[in-house]
């Protein structure tokens, strides 16, 4: 399995192992079909791909407003096939910051974010994102100033949610290359401000 | 689609013994529907492997912490599916 460098010794890592083996001995799988979705999963998932397409927002007034309006076209403009589900892209404004969170599980858009990090899968994140976002923040060393208001999304459905940065000050005279290369998955999470 | 962006709304008890994708913080709890995200097939009939699953429209249905947790400014939208949702009178 590729981009699960430090997972290995999880406890959820474990399970996982478990239930391939038994979802090979039942015969609903072979180990080598399992490979390949896996595969197929992670092979071109990146976060450069999510800062790719909030550089483009930045630089591209028109191309944010579509994006907005609906995050799978906008993203197919750039390349990026994004099927099986909606994608939802919620921008944060000088007013507002968004988190994204799955309580339920970790759902979220690989492809655009790359495989996801081990606390965002961790029953502390999904369980304090929702209630006390603000002191989730300040661990991940985001302080926002008392009057943002703070929009978690929980990804319950087949909804998969990316958010918008602002764009930071002082990067004005940056070409679209420059800026995604500013975008972190964190910032694409929500849990940094860019 | 029987909720319209700005219906208040309240996510039923539910508590079957199967798969549910109604998370349980927000059980009994009313909402405000932000938009109707389009039709999706039920998760509790997929897991069960009922054919065909039944189909029903997915809200963004968005919460306040002080009505979830009675402390707190923030908001928690949650996409729900249309029969764990009940009008608010």
């Amino acid at each position: 399995m590729t981009g699960t460098a430090g997972h290995e010794e999880l406890p959820v890592a474990a399970r996982v192992r478990r239930l391939e083996e038994r979802v090979i001995a039942a015969g609903l799988a072979t180990d080598d079909e399992l490979d390949e979705v896996l595969a197929g999963l992670f092979a071109d998932a990146s976060p450069v791909n999510g800062a790719r397409i909030v550089a483009r927002a930045w630089t591209d007034p028109a191309f944010r407003e579509r994006l907005l309006a609906d995050g799978n076209a906008a993203a197919a403009e750039l390349g990026f096939a994004v099927s099986g589900y909606r994608l939802r892209v919620v921008a944060n404004t000088t007013q507002s910051h968004n988190l994204l969170v799955c309580t339920l599980c970790s759902c979220y858009p690989v492809s655009l974010l790359g495989p996801s990090p081990s606390w965002y899968k961790s029953f502390a994140y999904r369980a304090r994102a929702v209630r006390e976002p603000r002191a989730v923040l300040s661990e991940f060393g985001v302080r926002l100033p008392e009057g943002v208001e703070i929009s978690v999304w929980d990804a319950s459905a087949e909804t998969r949610y990316l958010v918008l940065p602002n764009r930071p000050a002082g990067t004005e005279g940056l070409a679209e290359d420059e800026l995604a290369r500013h975008v972190t998955r964190n910032g694409l999470i929500g849990t940094a401000t860019v | 689609m029987r909720f319209t962006p700005g219906a208040k709304v309240r996510a039923r008890v539910l508590d079957p013994d199967h798969h549910i994708r109604l998370p349980r913080y927000v059980r009994g709890q009313v909402g405000e529907v932000i938009e109707a995200e389009g039709e999706g097939p039920l998760p509790d009939d997929r897991a069960r492997g009922l054919m065909p699953p039944r189909v029903e429209t997915v809200y963004a249905v968005r919460f306040r912490a002080a009505e979830l947790w009675g402390t707190g400014t923030h908001s928690v939208t949650v996409d729900l599916w249309e029969s764990y949702l009940e009008e608010v009178p």
